[in-house]
C-alpha cells in the first residue's frame, strides 16, 4: 500500500524479498545498503537470530530520486525464509507493492523454492492480492556456485508468467541492482495505472 | 484497503492536533506512523530520534501484536505501554489504520497521556474519515496523471 503525501512531496512504496531460507535475500539488502550514498538511505533494521538467520525481518529505507518534485520512497523489507515462521511471513506482506521472489539456484533447493513460491501465492491470496497483478520480479541468486539448475528449468518452475527475471550473485552484487531497479520500476508504473 | 494519501490540509490538522497532544500530554514526542511503517507526523523533540526505523520497528510490532490477538480470537489489543527508566512510550491505534505513539518521561504519568490520547484520537479519525473520502473521489487530482512513463524511465537511467 503506497503512501502518497502531497505535503511533503513523497511517494512511498513498500517492497517485500520473499523466497526459501538462505537464499540470500538478506545478502541482497546487505549489498544495496553498502553501495548506496550515505544521504539516499536510513538505517538497515535486521531482526536476526543468534546465527543471522532472520527472525521477522530486515528493513531498509531507500530513496531513488525525484519524479516531477516528488520525492521515490522505496520501503525494503525482506521475509525470514524458514518455513515455520510463516505467520511472520503474512505480516510483512501486508501493503505489499511490489515483490521480489529470490530462487536458490542450487539444484538442491529446487524443492524449496517450488515450496516458497506457492507459499507466496498463498499468502498473497489469504489477504486478497493476486500474484499475477501485482509488480514482481524473480531473481536467480547464487549463480556462482557449481551445482546450480538451468535457468529454463527455474523458469519453468518459479517463473510461469514470465516476469522480468535476473541471474544475480548477490555476495559480489551481481544482478542486486538490476532486480531492485525493475521492481521499482514496475511498482511506479502500476501506481500511475492504477490512478 | 485504499492506498494512503496526505493532502495540505488534513496534514495541518493532523500537525496541529499532533502538536496540541504533544503539550497537553506533556510528552517528549509524539509520532504517527500508518500500519505499514511509514512516518505520517511528528511533534516535540524528535531530532535525536530515528524516526525511520522507529516508525518500521514499531508497525512491525503493532502487526506481530494484531497477529496475537487474531490467534487468541481477540479483534484487537487497544493498545500498548513499555515502561522504561529513562522514557516510557505509549502505542495506540487510530481509526483502524494509524499507530499513534507517545514517548513520554517522569513530567508526565500514564493517566494523563491515556487522557490526552483519548481526545486526540478521536480528532483523528474525523481527519482520517475525511481523507479516505476525498481519496476515494474520481476528481481528485493525481501526481500520478502529470507523471509519463518517460519521467519513470528516466528515474532509472544509469
Ligand atoms: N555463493 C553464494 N552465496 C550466497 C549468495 N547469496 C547469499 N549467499 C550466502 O548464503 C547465506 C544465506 O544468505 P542470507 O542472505 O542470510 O539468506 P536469507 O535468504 O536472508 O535467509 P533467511 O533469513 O533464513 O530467510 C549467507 O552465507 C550468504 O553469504 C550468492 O549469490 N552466492
Ligand atoms: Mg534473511
Amino acid at each position: 500500500m503506497s503512501f502518497i503525501n502531497y505535503s511533503s512531496r513523497e511517494i512511498n512504496c513498500k517492497i517485500v524479498y520473499y523466497g526459501p531460507g538462505l537464499c540470500g535475500k538478506t545478502t541482497n539488502l546487505q549489498y544495496i545498503y553498502a553501495r548506496t550514498n550515505p544521504d539516499a538511505k536510513g538505517k538497515m533494521i535486521s531482526l536476526a537470530t543468534e546465527t543471522e538467520r532472520t527472525l521477522f525481518f530486515d528493513f531498509l529505507p531507500l530513496s531513488l530520486g525525484e519524479i516531477r518534485g516528488f520525492k521515490t520512497r522505496f520501503h525494503l523489507y525482506t521475509v525470514p525464509g524458514q518455513v515455520f515462521y510463516d505467520a511472520s511471513r503474512k505480516l510483512i506482506l501486508k501493503g505489499v507493492d511490489g515483490v521480489v521472489f529470490v530462487a536458490d539456484s542450487q539444484i538442491e533447493r529446487t524443492e524449496a523454492n517450488i515450496e516458497s513460491f506457492d507459499n507466496l501465492e498463498h499468502n498473497l491470496y489469504e489477504q486478497g492480492y493476486d500474484l499475477a497483478k501485482i509488480p514482481y520480479v524473480v531473481q536467480y541468486n547464487k549463480r556462482d556456485l557449481p551445482n546450480v539448475a538451468p535457468i529454463a528449468e527455474l523458469r519453468d518452475l518459479i517463473n510461469p508468467e514470465q516476469v522480468p527475471e535476473f541471474e544475480a550473485v548477490a555476495t559480489t552484487g551481481y544482478g542486486v541492482f538490476d532486480t531492485l531497479k525493475a521492481v521499482a520500476k514496475l511498482v511506479l508504473t502500476e501506481l500511475k495505472r492504477g490512478r | 484497503m485504499t492506498d494512503m494519501v496526505m493532502y495540505e490540509e488534513e496534514y495541518r490538522q493532523i500537525q496541529e492536533v499532533c502538536a496540541r497532544l504533544h503539550r497537553d500530554a506533556n510528552a517528549s514526542a509524539v509520532l504517527l506512523i500508518d500500519k505499514n511503517g511509514q512516518l505520517i507526523s511528528e511533534a516535540g523533540d524528535t531530532g535525536h530520534l530515528d524516526t525511520t526505523s522507529l516508525s518500521s520497528l514499531t508497525a512491525g510490532n503493532v502487526a506481530a501484536t494484531g497477529g496475537i490477538a487474531s490467534l487468541l480470537k481477540e479483534k484487537e489489543f487497544t493498545g500498548q505501554f513499555h515502561e522504561g527508566e529513562q522514557i516510557n512510550v505509549h502505542i495506540s491505534i487510530v481509526a483502524q489504520r494509524v499507530i499513534l505513539v507517545i514517548l513520554f518521561d517522569e513530567r508526565s504519568s500514564l493517566g494523563l497521556v491515556r487522557l490526552r490520547v483519548r481526545r486526540a484520537s478521536d480528532e483523528l479519525s474525523s481527519v482520517f474519515d475525511s481523507l479516505l473520502a476525498k481519496v476515494q473521489q474520481p476528481s481528485t487530482p493525481s501526481i500520478f496523471s502529470e507523471i509519463t512513463d518517460e519521467d519513470i524511465d528516466n528515474l532509472f537511467k544509469d
